[in-house]
């Protein structure tokens, strides 16, 4: 048996222990906001955070995954992710909108972490989170807008 | 329905000067605009023409609560253009409907209520801008006229508001709500008893909202999607959940047409989790949009089906695959090009090419490669099937509905009646997913599993693999120039597999609608024109990627335009107005092209006027001609396709170690009318970086009938990183024409445009794509 703690809920799950993070959660436990790309950690959709820090649960074992897992499904509770949520909706990132809640997962452990990066630094950390529709100048702009400049600086 | 079709009368009239009198508003004048008054049996072009036609029936797409709520139903595919706020935002405006209060509904797959559905070639708002508001306006009668009896005063008393109807001498209101089910039962008006609102009454067409160069707009009407995309909440083809669901991969054969000769299953069995192999028969060649055949591994979750998979023995019989085994991308290429030095079918024709390159004071002459691509949608193929008392129900993320219940009907063998297709959310398209071989698989396995649901998820490397190709390409071209550096000739050979390849024997020729994307249509004014199509046979799937085959033609004729400039010494953006000549309209037939995007060529004629003018604009915009030093230039390209006018700018720099910074990009668009222009500009936005990538980085090789990238650390699209560092989107003002496309027109001129600025800023002429490392 497994345990995992996602968004402050318990979970026992009877799967191997290799079974990556990303399909316990989508199929096992059934929360579909973490979603699948490529398997194989090049994409970003997956991103979750374990304890605080933006993992590829494509590629994490769920024996690995010790700690609180959030999902973008709990990002409406966290105030650092509702503001990226508020400025993805104010300057219209989304096209399909599959790979945004690996994008603000991305962007909200990178926002926890440094609270008002430089440009270099939003492009270095969100270059490992794809988009085919093409929405990397919405997004970068987006965590501008997000990122709290003022009582960091 | 009820409506009338006594707008016959007007089939002669002027048509283009009726559109453009529009905006006067009067009934005469609408009328004249809805397809002309012809029924959709009779149409030959536009929306009438497409299967299904058009449908304007209120009560087919907008339903009012009596509570308030307006629910309006969207007829298309949602993959990220934004036309379930587009299309939706249309009605609401012309109904008046509050946008808090509007909730959409995804109209199940049925052409024969919804109209076409089929969300491909740019078409959804060109179609269905005019039914949808036609619809809404007659609700709006209708909600009058209900008003009106209740209020027992005469309709032309009332006026409908915004979600209320006035009585406007007493100032009397109801609310949509209260009246919606008296007007539902009122009858339909006739389509001339309907007034559009004037455009000073619109509240949302046509105005800009959201992001513009930097300066945040009005953000109404929200996106009706954003917060369930941002909360994790929206439900994509991926996310469908049903009860006691079976998961479900399939190993496919690695070669066009190859089948299973053996598998040994035994490892596969002992995986935790998986139910039950079982083996797909192909359909050999063309295989249209069915199933590759293979074997599939059926399991309790997704990981237990893809480790089953892994443990499978299998072995591949290419034999039935023919000379598919043999692919291998160099060899083709050099096959290609090797063709392309002799002449080929001709589709057009003028003047006496020959002897004008013969008496050129300068030839010029190039080749360009273009290779095959894999559209990957971040959403992977993927689908849910359920089959139960000889019906099926699909959940399933398809551009289009009714080749997919097709699909469905004819792999299990029933009438289409009997299979429903419920249309999610697609986690991108770009024309993957108008292939509904995913769905069709996912029902041939449902039907072992009766009431079960079976989840069928490709994997991304199933999705490179077995990828309907973007066709590869070679262009040869070939000009001459006189003692001034202007065009007296140009000949053209163009070589790609066709599409109609995947449908029939191999014609080994471009088919109609693939010449008249941009090959045929070519709009310069030189003397002499001949343009060929040489033969180039199919050894792969090869199917639609956005824009199709625009994208080669404009990479070919826009990168040779520069070179021809180059090689008179002419300044770019001077020397191809040159070669446009004045303003002026060509009909496509004159151009040898019957295809037009199936729009009337009255309407939609090859306006070299808007041509310059995007170029104009872009180029402005840009600052063409400023210094921009060493290492550092501009670089132009245009295109004319799905009836809309692109022209784009890149500012780029390109350092000693070869590595390119791309400092801008300024867009000019004319696609006539803009219904929603903030998700226009989102689309040239993401058409900018998708476009960048084809330029840099995305090709899809094969070695002996095998491609040979897997995942996205070998197939690679663009990041963050690669984006434009300012993108700046200019949308021409032009309310008169005819409504163009929007989804696709933006791509074909990127990499193009790329290219030239890196010629313009290195001197290294790049005629291969991808770069790569060209450049270093």
């Amino acid at each position: 048996m497994i345990n995992l703690t996602i968004n402050g809920q318990q979970h026992e799950l009877d799967v191997p222990d290799d079974m990556p993070l990303l399909w316990a959660i989508r199929d096992v436990v059934g929360m579909k906001g973490t979603k699948f790309g490529c398997g194989i950690s090049q994409c970003g959709a997956c991103t979750v955070h374990l304890d605080g820090v933006a993992t590829r649960s494509c590629v994490t074992p769920v024996s690995a995954a010790k700690g609180e897992i959030t999902t973008i499904e709990a990002m409406a509770d966290d105030p650092v992710g509702q503001k990226v949520q508020q400025a993805w909706l104010d300057l219209g990132v989304a096209q399909c909108g599959y790979c945004q809640g690996g994008q603000i997962m991305n962007a909200t452990a990178l926002l926890k972490k440094t609270p008002a990066p430089d440009t270099q630094e939003i492009v270095d950390a969100m270059a490992g989170n794809l988009c085919r529709c093409g929405t990397y100048n919405r997004i970068l702009a987006a965590i501008e807008r997000a990122a709290d400049k003022e009582t960091s600086s | 329905m009820s409506q009338s079709d006594d707008t016959l009368l007007l089939a002669n009239v002027s048509r283009r000067g009726l559109l453009k009198g529009l905006a006067g508003g009067s009934a005469l004048l609408l009328a004249a605009r809805w397809d002309l008054g012809l029924a959709n049996e009779q149409a030959q072009f536009g929306a009438g023409a497409m299967p299904g036609g058009w449908v304007d029936d209120p009560n087919v797409f907008i339903h009012i609560d009596s509570d308030g709520l307006v629910t309006i139903v969207n007829n298309r595919a949602e993959m990220g253009q934004g036309i379930r706020t587009s299309l939706v935002l249309v009605a609401a405006d012309e109904l008046g409907a509050d946008w808090d209060q509007v909730r959409v509904e995804q109209a199940q797959g049925n052409q024969d209520k919804y109209g076409n559905q089929n969300t491909d070639g740019s078409r959804s708002m060109r179609h269905w801008y005019d039914p949808m508001r036609r619809a809404a306006a007659a609700a709006r009668l209708m909600l009058e006229q209900a008003a009106a009896n209740q209020w027992d005063v005469p309709v032309h008393e009332v006026r409908a508001g915004i979600h209320k109807v006035v009585h406007q001498p007493s100032g009397k209101e109801l609310g949509f709500g209260e009246l919606a089910k008296a007007a539902r039962e009122l009858e339909v008006p006739g389509r001339n008893d309907l007034v559009l609102k004037s455009d000073s009454e619109l509240r949302f067409i046509g105005k800009e909202s959201g992001l513009i160069n930097g300066e945040l707009k009005s953000a109404y009407p929200k996106a009706i999607d954003g917060e369930d995309i941002v909360t994790g909440k929206a439900i994509f083809g991926a996310d469908i959940d049903l009860e006691n669901t079976l998961y479900a991969v399939v190993a496919r054969p690695p070669v066009y047409g190859a089948k299973v000769k053996s598998v040994d299953d035994s490892e596969a069995l002992k995986v935790f989790g998986v139910k039950k192999i079982i083996r797909i028969e192909g359909t050999g060649q063309p295989a249209a949009f069915s199933p590759l055949g293979g074997v599939a591994v059926v399991a309790t979750n997704t990981w237990a089906a893809m480790e089953g998979r892994k443990a499978l023995k299998i072995e591949w019989d290419n034999g039935p695959a023919g000379d598919n085994a043999d692919y291998t991308s160099e060899t083709y290429r050099e096959a290609l090009e090797k063709a392309a030095q002799s002449p080929g079918k001709v589709v057009r024709q003028s003047g006496d090419v020959e002897s004008a390159l013969e008496e050129a004071s300068t030839r010029v002459s190039a080749t360009y490669y273009m290779p095959h691509m894999a559209q990957t949608p971040m959403e992977p193929p993927v689908a849910v099937v359920r089959v139960k008392d000889g019906k099926a129900e699909a959940w399933a993320p398809v551009q289009n509905p009714r080749a997919t219940r097709e699909g469905i009907a004819g792999i299990l063998e029933m009438d289409l009646e009997n299979v429903t297709l419920h249309q999610t959310l697609l986690g991108g398209g770009f024309g993957r997913k108008s292939k509904p071989d995913f769905v069709t698989e996912a029902a041939r396995l449902a039907k072992e599993f009766e009431g079960q649901p079976i989840k069928l998820q490709w994997s991304r490397e199933d999705d490179i693999h077995h990828a309907y190709f973007h066709a590869v390409s070679v262009d040869h071209l070939e000009a001459g120039l006189d003692g001034e550096g202007k065009a007296t000739s140009w000949r053209h050979r163009t070589l790609s597999p066709s599409i109609g390849s995947l449908f029939a024997p191999d014609p080994k020729h471009k088919g109609e609608f693939e010449l008249g994307m941009g090959f045929n249509t070519m709009p310069f004014s030189i003397p002499a024109i001949r343009l060929e199509n040489p033969p180039a046979p199919a050894h792969v799937r090869i199917g639609w990627f956005r824009s199709v085959y625009n994208l080669p033609h404009a990479w070919a004729i826009q990168s040779f335009a520069h070179e021809m400039a180059v090689a008179a010494g002419k300044d770019h953006r001077d020397y191809v107005l040159d070669l446009l000549g004045p303003g002026r309209e060509v009909h496509n037939l004159t151009v040898g092209d019957g295809w037009n995007y199936g729009e009337d060529p009255d309407l939609y004629p090859i306006d070299v006027a808007r041509m310059r003018r995007v170029i104009e604009r872009a180029t402005e915009e840009a600052g063409w001609g400023r210094e921009t030093g060493k290492g550092r230039g501009l670089g132009l390209a245009f295109h004319h396709s799905f009836v809309s006018y692109t022209a784009i700018v890149f500012d780029v720099e390109v350092d000693e170690e070869g590595e390119l910074t791309i400092h801008r990009a300024d867009i000019a668009f004319d696609c006539g009318p803009q219904a929603n222009p903030e998700r226009i500009r989102s689309q040239m936005e993401g058409a900018c970086v998708m476009g960048i990538g084809i330029a840099l980085q995305s090709e899809v090789t094969f070695k002996d009938g095998v491609a040979q990238q897997d995942n996205f650390d070998s197939y690679l699209i663009p990041r963050v990183p690669d984006a434009p560092k300012v993108v700046r989107v200019h949308l021409i003002d032009n309310p008169d024409d005819a409504m163009g496309g929007a989804g696709e027109p933006g791509l074909p001129p990127v990499a193009p445009a790329l290219c030239n600025a890196i010629y313009a800023a290195t001197g290294k002429r790049i005629r291969r794509l991808p770069v790569g490392n060209q450049l270093s």
